[in-house]
């Protein structure tokens, strides 16, 4: 009965049975061992990673008074898959208060793979962003009719005051180069693009959380992974306290009201910025949310460059107000003394002219007072000259040098590393390399270089660095470098001048007696002992720019200034009764003199600035 | 004429073990695929494995009863079993609702049961009966006629009324049943080059050659051909001039075509073919003035493959159904469509893969659970072991399947008559397939035909039927010791 050698053949089916079962193994050690990309995309399949946004922390003025917040904001995603072919759009576009038009033109651009690199039908895309509450009520209300659609929450930046627009900067979406060199942020965030909200993106935008959802096949929503236990919590930015003083901030843009310029307040003692304007300017509001794109476009495009922080990025001749300096650094190397005198023809002067009328062979003090060309071309010469020229003029090239490394030491012509303002301008001393270049070997002189000596020429400096030296001068020897957050750290940032103390009194005698009897007399505040320099400089845009600097009280000096209005004329007529109005504003906390202020914050001089 | 043997001692306990191992693995994979979270009770009659519990009592009570019956009776009621399974079959296309295509559910109150998982049972069983009559034996193909009526009536009743395509295939297992038992095992072979010739000719069919026109498809078939030639001549019959002639022969007309192509293009498809013909009247010659007979077959090979392989390509693309095409076509490889036809394959292939090496723990499947795979509890249960219980899980899960098999075979070859053996064998080749297309599937190197995983997949047709084709080969083996020696 039993089969006789075919038993044997149950080798061969035994056999067929072991290959089939040992192939699958292989198989299945490669997909499960060997290969690791089948974990990732069951994680992304089942596992919906909702981002949980933080607040952005507040920034607070130095009184305490609060300047920038936030206020909700509701973006639109869509999840493509989820959208049936019953989708409502109609309805849709209604709820959200957007034409048909719009919303085919979005939907296109979503799934443009080109332009929206990001696509996939499995994942949120976003649809629209930084909606307002009272823009997506309705949708809010009929959500649960639009399947695929949902509501992320945002926060917006909200402002107290519409001022300070070029401190504060603004946020926006992140670029490539932010997202190339950064992991922290993802396609479609926000950060700060300019201001402090740049200088401090880290601190102010926290850590951004994540929720963990379950998602089933139809994308619904079954519950939280591992019920929350790898969720993130998001944690709230820090809030930032400025140096700026906003009610002090507010008077200098009114008092720019009109005009180009700047406005640079500086608290000697600790390089706190106490107000910092440029104008034209605009209200930060207005690069907040959806019209950011339109009004941002609005600005680059003005004639005027409000985006331009005039204050710290706009580079000027000193004019007279760096006679200040100059006399600091002569008196240093020795090329004048306090008593030295020099002869000046009046506008018969040569080889520079005087624009004042007044005695001949006039002193520093006198000098500084009624800002005499001749006297500071002297002293100028007498220490560039003060070795003679030498072999191939070396000796005079090695003393210029000594020279502008004293200028230099004040912080003019370059920029501040040691600071958390971003947009910052460099300034120009010249170097005599620049010179040597320009003219040859021995092709220049004392002579050649004489518009330096009255800040005129190829010297170029930002009113923050012109506001610093100044406040060099009230601390007689030494700057805090200036800076907007009001922190103990940044105080440490302390730099000594070339220019010894015992040398300051007489420049700073000076700068009272243009308060008391030189060009800012009619500016005096009562009771006040101030201190300035006014600067009439000549420019190749047209009209002089008129400049002051200065600071008060003299004895204990609280706060220094630097005024720049571009093409006004005379430094005395318009930059000084704006220093002393801000003065008044800072040191009284209120301005007396309505009459001048609304004089000076009512006059256009440029026409075509605008208000925003 | 037998000794009374308590069932107790005779029954193999070892395959009975691995069948309980089997089952409640299964059980808590079903619980693992159809968790939803807020359930936590796996007895919860709502739920799918609360209603798999009752399927596994009643499954465990039906093997205790079926090992209580006399085994006589399982050869003496073969013919009526069958019969009775192929009127259900005939009556069930009229009775049974439309449930997703196929109409092979009966509904009797409560409970569905699907006539096609007993038909295994019936079908072993009349077969094994029809092989145990004295003096049978496979000799030649004209033996296997009557077994082959008996499987094909079946096999026709599930395939076209019922359109449960893979429960109907199931039955090509048991060639390896008939391989044991004598058929010759060409056929197993010529099964085999049939389907790699059926692959290779869709996989590369739209690969063009190098030179001249043809495919890689088709050319390589020929060239196979070509060799069995050539090797048949050199090797079986040891005809070294012979072969140094018609390999040199064959070199020079292919050497000829690619220099003709220079001029006019040359369609390698057909020159092969024409080699091969002209080959064959070579071998036809040598046959007749040597008389070797053994040549005629290869003569007849090579003539049945080219037919075959012109025709494989036509009904691929023309007697198939688009949606058994694309299944095809993405098993192939040729189309890949992740989200389409491709999109249960891809789902499985990530839901095992992402287990790694230990899984993610029971419970923790989140593939399975949110239904990204489809069928997650019945033909794709395989997902959750592959998911949760990782690599240790699945080769486990097979190794076991693997030492069930080896036990089946080990327990055929025990027996001492035909009817058991026969049976026996059936039993692990049924086993066997579903495995194999089961397994195959769920990792993406079968087509998607839908066929449970034994004592894995949910439901209570397939698990009482395979309960009951286990059941009655444990009782046929347990009554080996009743007989006589």
């Amino acid at each position: 009965m039993i089969n006789d050698t075919l038993y044997k053949r149950r080798y061969i089916i035994a056999a067929i049975m072991t290959v089939v079962v040992v192939v699958y193994i292989i198989r299945l050690f490669s997909l499960q061992i060997l290969n690791d990309k089948y974990a990732e995309r069951a994680d992304s399949n089942a596992l919906l990673r909702k981002t949980q946004y933080p607040p952005r922390g507040l920034i607070y003025d130095r009184n305490g008074e609060l300047l920038v917040f936030n206020q909700p904001a509701y973006d639109i995603t869509l999840i493509l898959r989820e959208m049936s072919d019953k989708f409502d759009t109609i309805g849709f576009c209604n709820a959200l208060n957007i034409d048909i038009d719009f919303f085919n033109k979005r939907m296109a651009y979503i799934k443009d793979r080109r332009k929206n690199r990001g696509y996939s039908r499995y994942t949120p895309q976003i649809f629209m962003t930084q909606l307002r509450p009272e823009e997506i009520a309705t949708l809010q209300e009929t959500l649960y009719m639009y399947p695929g659609v949902s509501i992320q929450n945002r926060t917006l930046r909200d402002y107290t005051y519409p001022n300070a627009a070029h401190v504060l900067g603004s946020i926006g979406e992140v670029s490539q180069k932010m997202l190339d060199e950064d992991p922290y942020y993802q396609r479609g965030d926000y950060a700060g693009r300019d201001g402090i909200e740049y200088t401090y993106e880290k601190a102010l935008r926290g850590e951004k959380g994540t929720e963990i959802m379950l998602r089933d096949v139809r994308g619904r929503i079954i519950g939280k992974y591992e019920n929350g236990a790898q969720d993130i919590e998001p944690h709230a930015g820090t809030d930032l306290t400025l140096t700026l003083d906003i009610q002090l901030q507010i008077v200098a843009e009114q008092l720019l009201n009109g005009k180009i310029g700047s406005v640079v307040a500086i608290q000697p003692a600790t390089g706190e910025i106490l107000a910092l304007a440029s104008n034209p300017t605009w209200n930060p509001a207005l690069l907040v949310g959806r019209p950011r794109s339109k009004n941002y476009a609005d600005l680059v495009h003005d004639k005027t460059k409000p985006l331009m922080n005039r204050a710290t990025q706009a580079q000027y001749s000193p004019g007279s107000t760096f006679k200040t300096i100059q006399a600091l650094v002569c008196l240093q190397e020795g090329g004048i003394t306090e008593n030295s005198v020099f002869p000046c023809n009046g506008p018969s002067s040569s080889p520079i002219k005087c624009t004042h009328h007044h005695g001949s062979s006039i002193t520093l003090l006198n000098a500084i007072e009624q800002s005499c060309n001749p006297y500071f071309w002297g002293a100028f010469r007498e220490t560039l000259e003060k070795n003679g020229y030498g072999e191939k003029n070396a000796l005079f090239k090695a003393q210029y040098e000594q020279w502008r490394k004293d200028v230099m030491s004040f912080g003019l012509g370059q920029r501040f590393s040691d600071t958390d303002l971003y947009e910052q301008s460099r300034g120009y001393i010249p170097t005599k390399e620049f010179y040597t270049k320009y003219y040859g070997e021995t092709g220049w002189r004392a002579l050649t270089i004489r518009s330096l000596s009255i800040g005129q020429g190829e010297i170029l400096v930002t009113p923050l660095q012109l506001a610093n030296a100044i406040s060099a001068i009230a601390n007689e020897g030494y700057y805090i470098t200036p800076h907007l957050n009001k922190c103990d750290s940044l105080l440490k940032h302390k730099h000594f001048t070339n220019v010894e103390p015992q040398h300051f009194a007489i420049v700073k005698e000076g700068m009272f007696h243009v308060f008391e009897y030189g060009t800012g007399r009619y500016y005096k505040l009562q009771d006040v002992s101030m201190c300035g320099k006014t600067g009439t400089v000549q420019n190749s845009q047209g009209k002089d720019h008129s400049l002051f600097v200065g600071f008060a009280p003299k004895e204990d000096p609280q706060i220094v200034l630097a005024v720049v209005v571009e093409n006004a004329g005379f430094g005395a007529t318009w930059a000084a009764p704006i220093a002393s109005l801000l003065i008044e504003q800072y040191l009284m906390g209120k301005i007396e003199r309505k009459d001048l202020f609304n004089r000076i914050s009512t006059t256009v001089i440029n026409p075509d600035v605008k208000k925003r | 004429m037998s000794r009374n043997v308590r069932i107790k001692y005779a029954l193999d306990w070892t395959t009975v073990i691995m069948f309980l191992g089997l089952v409640l693995f299964g059980w808590l994979n079903i619980y693992g695929a159809s968790y939803t979270f807020d359930q936590t009770n796996i007895f919860d009659f709502g739920h799918r494995a609360g209603k798999q519990f009752i399927w596994i009592l009643t499954a465990f009570g039906l093997g205790g009863i079926l090992l209580l019956i006399d085994s006589k009776m399982y050869n003496l009621f073969a013919y009526i079993a069958y019969g009775v399974v192929v009127a259900l079959l005939i009556i069930t296309p009229f009775l049974a609702e439309d449930v997703k295509g196929s109409r092979s559910w009966l509904s009797l109150g409560p409970v569905s049961l699907q006539p096609a998982e007993f038909a295994k049972v019936a079908t072993a069983l009349a077969i094994a009966r029809f092989m145990n009559t004295y003096g049978y034996k496979v000799r030649s193909l004209k033996d296997l006629f009557i077994p082959a009526l008996l499987i094909f009536i079946p096999f026709f009743l599930i395939m076209i009324p019922q359109k449960e395509t893979g429960s109907a295939l199931v039955f090509v297992s048991f060639l390896l049943m008939f391989y044991r038992e004598g058929m010759n095992g060409i056929i197993l072979w010529l099964t085999l080059v049939a389907i790699v010739f059926f692959v290779v000719v869709i996989r590369f069919g739209t690969v063009p050659l190098p030179i001249g026109t043809g495919t890689w498809g088709f050319f390589s078939c020929m060239l196979f051909i070509l060799l069995l030639q050539v090797g048949m001549l050199f090797f079986k019959e040891r005809k070294k001039k012979e072969t140094a002639f018609l390999s040199g022969g064959i070199v020079f007309a292919f050497l000829a075509g690619i220099i003709i192509n220079n001029w006019y293009s040359v369609n390698f498809n057909y020159l092969s073919i024409g080699i091969i013909l002209a080959a064959n009247i070579y071998l036809a010659y040598i046959a007749l003035v040597s008389r070797k007979t053994k040549l005629g077959w290869v003569i007849l090979f090579s003539i049945c493959s080219i037919i075959y392989c012109f025709s494989a390509n036509y009904a691929f693309e023309n007697i198939l159904q688009p949606h058994q095409k694309t299944r095809i076509e993405v098993l192939l490889g040729i189309t890949d469509d992740p989200q389409g036809d491709g999109y249960n394959v891809n789902q499985s292939k990530i839901a095992i893969g992402s287990g790694g090496f230990a899984g993610k723990g029971f419970l923790n499947g989140t593939q399975t659970k949110l239904k990204y795979v489809p069928e997650q509890d019945t033909d794709f249960i395989f997902c959750t072991v592959g998911e949760e219980w990782g690599f240790l899980g699945t080769a486990g899960v097979l190794i076991v399947y693997w030492l069930f098999l080896m036990r089946l075979l080990k327990l055929a070859e025990r027996q001492k008559d035909t009817f058991s053996r026969v049976y026996g064998y059936c039993v692990a080749s049924i086993f066997f397939f579903h495995l194999m297309i089961n397994v195959g599937m769920v990792l993406g190197v079968m087509p998607v035909i839908g066929i449970p995983l034994p004592f894995f997949s949910y439901g209570g047709s397939s698990l009482w039927g395979f309960t009951i084709l286990l059941f009655i080969f444990l009782r046929l083996d347990a009554a080996r010791l009743e007989k006589l020696r």
